[in-house]
């Protein structure tokens, strides 16, 4: 890892590491009676462990040049197995807040352990941990092939990939201390704010940088999904968390809005986090892993188009959905509606243009678990958005808000397509980047397959069940003109939906277990295949590559 | 020229593919979100609002803490069966000085906006001691280190401040004795107890919320806190003052 960087790129790392870990101290000092003095240790401890890291092997003789005519994949295999482990400690951490509703003194007296302090943890685990180095670890990749050009350096992706995983592990260990801003999926505070947009800023012009030196005169569509991922998250990102900190040695920040612009801030960017982060960077990773898993063309390139500028558009208006029937003022409540509606078209034909691309190769998804998980999801991604149009009409949402229904949807969506495709995205390319013929086992695919389905199934429906006779019983009046039940008697009625949900979880969790199984035994047997033909920045040297292989 | 023909072009631009996502995605959030600062309506007048005590922005900080936001939400929906069990459905203004607001999402528990003064202090300690010790089917884990944990007071001057810095109308006097009143509204019977009212209002409650005067703990602040919950204004509760904001 450290050997393929040159002595001055070693010497580069070298230097931010040293700026990361005194920045880190400089917290650390400011906030010694603080949690963020915590985070100023641990941020110390993560520059100085990157510096010995580099240290180590300092003197390596420098790389090849050769290197230069090859793809730079280091940083997307290392964002692989990230993104597993991440995967199963955040779907365990989901279950295990699942099983609290059922039992609530399974946080075993615990401060940090109770559910209102780990359900953060689950949720940025899996979207930021999970979702996120997916993300980053597929981009590198899909960016590279389609523009036949290798990253322009070997520092910054080292920076994106650490830098990110930084961030992931200052929002989680805050939240078990009881930092956080309360704003759903942006809770991390300021400083890991800041931190972020550094990291994100640099991940851009890796993008802008690598674009620049291609090969290919258009830059293909999961490229466009790519960088609308990595540009909105960014705009919603700075905006969202605008706050003032209480002092430089506090983690506490206080939100720069308040009220009713605050609610509306929070859900334009809570429900763009959906669109442009689990929404867009997946679509991106399925119009490359689906095409290529299934060796058929993108079905539509003019659907693409439309669906692309569709959700770009449609999406952004669609937040104010989630404040229906509140003091938001209704203009704004009905906009949100009318957009959620309009959504449905370009969100269909995503899924549609998915779907389409796998005729001719509907064999495949027969034989093939990886190309299934990606079918599976392409499918699931339709219910989802069909679903999350229809909850946002007014009427529906008076039901459906506040209750395990939104729990539901949520898992249908983050289950059903943002983990099946990045599943089927990770066993397509695992054996690619470690250049095996194909994973350990296509049994435990296939095994893990049937448990990430019946569990995202069993999940679903319970929520459905819970969430609509929920609704109901809080709005059922009895013959007399009150109310029906007290707010305890819905919640004695969820009690068994809450334990299927429960077991639905846990079987998605042991499903990430055999995968994560799968992938270690892939990396670690030695491997065999020769390269992929053709895998190569310039289409002239492919053939010559191979010949050393043979 | 077709729209795919001008496409066609497009896409060999990252620059062009770059501005056009930035303006295409703008358009949204500044059409909803702007007005809302702007447009007057938006938010009520109320000029009987109270500002929350250090004591109570102490406890709504722990509220923040512990993520109770994640299964209690603050607002009430202009339902008819959420305003007959909860109470008048809730008003802008009333959020008016929360930074971040706490709306919150989800309903595992019941709504919190009025929750205030509807149970006594004693079943809040309680309740967060152990709910299931006085809500027998409760899934709300338990909070039993509030009780014994101490307050953090020597700090309230700068959250003050920094409350100020975003927009809520601190005094110089509020910022200046924030540690003292926040000691004087949990022990009714010392000295310090006068000046909270006089800075915050006679409407003020002070009360030895965790049922000792002598200490102040991290109950204190979080049950003076949810006991305030919808008593900052009474402009939910008085059409008049409703009828005022409409003109």
């Amino acid at each position: 890892m450290i050997a393929q960087l040159t002595s001055y790129e070693r010497q580069r790392a070298i230097l931010i590491s040293l700026a990361v870990a005194l920045c880190g101290l400089l917290l650390g000092l400011a906030g010694r009676d603080d949690p963020i003095g915590i985070h100023g240790a641990l941020i110390f401890l993560a520059g100085v462990a990157t510096i010995f890291l580099i240290g180590r092997d300092y003197y390596a003789p420098e790389p090849p040049v050769e290197r230069l005519a090859l793809y730079y994949d280091d940083p997307s295999k290392v964002g692989i197995v990230l993104a597993m482990i991440w995967a199963v400690f955040g779907l365990a951490v989901g279950d295990w807040a699942a099983w609290q509703l059922v039992n609530p003194d399974l946080t075993f007296g615990g401060g940090w352990s109770s559910f209102g302090r780990i359900r953060p943890v689950h949720t940025t685990s899996v979207i930021f941990g999970f979702g996120g180095n997916g993300l980053i670890a597929t981009s590198f990749y899909v960016l590279q092939r389609t523009s036949r050009a290798r990253l322009p350096d070997q520092i910054a992706p080292w920076f994106v990939l650490f830098g990110y995983n930084l961030f992931c592990l200052l929002a989680v260990t805050g939240y078990m201390m009881g930092v956080t801003q309360s704003k759903e999926y942006a809770e991390p505070e300021w400083y890991a704010d800041i931190w972020l947009v550094v990291v994100w800023v640099v991940y851009f012009l890796i993008y802008v940088r690598t674009l620049a030196r291609r090969k290919e005169p258009h830059i293909y569509v999961a490229n466009w999904y790519y960088m609308a991922f990595i540009l909105v998250v960014a705009m919603l990102h700075i905006v969202n968390n605008l706050a003032v900190p209480v002092s430089l040695g506090h983690a506490k920040s206080y939100s720069a809005f308040s009220g009713v612009q605050d609610a509306m801030t929070q859900w334009w960017y809570g429900h763009n986090a959906v669109a442009f982060f689990l929404t867009a960077g997946f679509l991106g990773m399925m119009y490359y892993f689906l095409p290529m898993r299934a060796g058929r063309p993108l079905y539509s390139y003019r659907l693409s188009i439309i669906s692309f500028w569709g959700i770009t558009f449609f999406y952004m208006w669609a937040g104010s959905h989630h404040l229906h029937y509140t003091a938001l003022p209704q203009w704004v409540q009905t906009l949100g509606m009318t957009f959620s509606l309009m959504l449905l078209i370009p969100s269909w034909a995503s899924a549609g243009n998915a779907l389409l691309t796998l005729n001719g190769a509907w064999h495949k998804v027969r034989d093939d678990a990886t190309l299934r998980f990606m079918m599976v999801a392409a499918v699931f991604y339709g219910l989802t958005t069909f679903e999350g149009s229809f909850m946002a009409i007014r009427p529906v949402n008076a039901l459906s808000h506040y209750t395990d229904w939104t729990i539901g949807h949520v898992h249908a969506g983050a289950l059903g397509w943002v983990a099946m495709i990045t599943f089927g995205a990770i066993y397509a390319i695992v054996p690619w980047l470690w250049k095996r013929d194909a994973m350990y086992s296509a049994k435990l695919v296939e095994a893990h397959f049937w448990l990430a389905l019946s569990g995202t199934i069993v999940y679903v429906f319970a929520m459905w069940n819970s969430g609509i006779v929920q609704g109901l019983m809080w709005r059922t009046y009895n013959e007399s003109g009150t109310l029906a039940y007290s707010f305890i008697d819905s919640l004695i009625a969820m009690r068994p939906y809450y334990i299927a949900r429960a077991v639905g979880g846990l079987f998605f969790v042991l499903g990430a277990c055999v995968g994560a199984y799968n992938i270690w035994m892939t990396i670690t047997k030695p491997a065999v295949a020769a390269e992929r033909s053709g895998d190569l920045p310039e289409p002239a040297l492919a053939g010559a590559a191979a010949q050393p292989a043979e | 020229m077709s729209i795919f023909g001008f496409h066609y072009r497009l896409e060999r631009k990252t620059m062009g593919l770059v501005l056009g996502i930035i303006l295409v995605a703008s358009i949204g959030g500044l059409v909803e979100i702007a007005p809302l600062f702007t447009i007057h309506q938006t938010v009520e007048d109320a000029p009987d609002m109270r500002l929350y005590t250090p004591l109570e922005l102490a406890g709504r900080n722990i509220y923040i803490r512990e993520g109770c936001y994640a299964c209690h939400s603050q607002m009430i929906r202009t339902l008819r069966d959420e305003v007959d069990r909860y109470g008048p459905y809730s008003l802008a203004v009333e959020s008016k000085y929360d930074h971040p607001m706490l709306w919150g999402s989800k309903r595992t528990g019941p709504d919190l906006a009025r929750i205030g003064e509807k149970y006594s202090d004693s079943w809040h300690v309680a309740h967060l001691n152990n709910p299931r010790d006085v809500v027998a089917v409760s899934v709300m884990p338990a909070y039993g280190w509030l009780s014994t944990t101490e307050l953090r007071t020597d700090d309230l001057t700068l959250h003050l401040k920094a409350q100020r810095a975003v927009g809520v109308p601190y005094t110089d006097d509020m910022i200046a004795n924030a540690a003292t009143d926040a000691a004087g509204q949990a022990a009714p019977d010392s000295p310090l107890a006068d000046g909270v009212t006089k800075r915050y209002g006679k409407a003020t409650t002070v009360r030895a919320f965790d049922g000792r005067p002598n200490q102040l703990t991290e109950m204190d602040a979080l049950v003076a806190y949810l006991q305030v919950l919808g008593r900052l204004t009474e402009a939910a509760i008085k059409p008049v003052a409703r009828a005022g904001a409409a003109q």
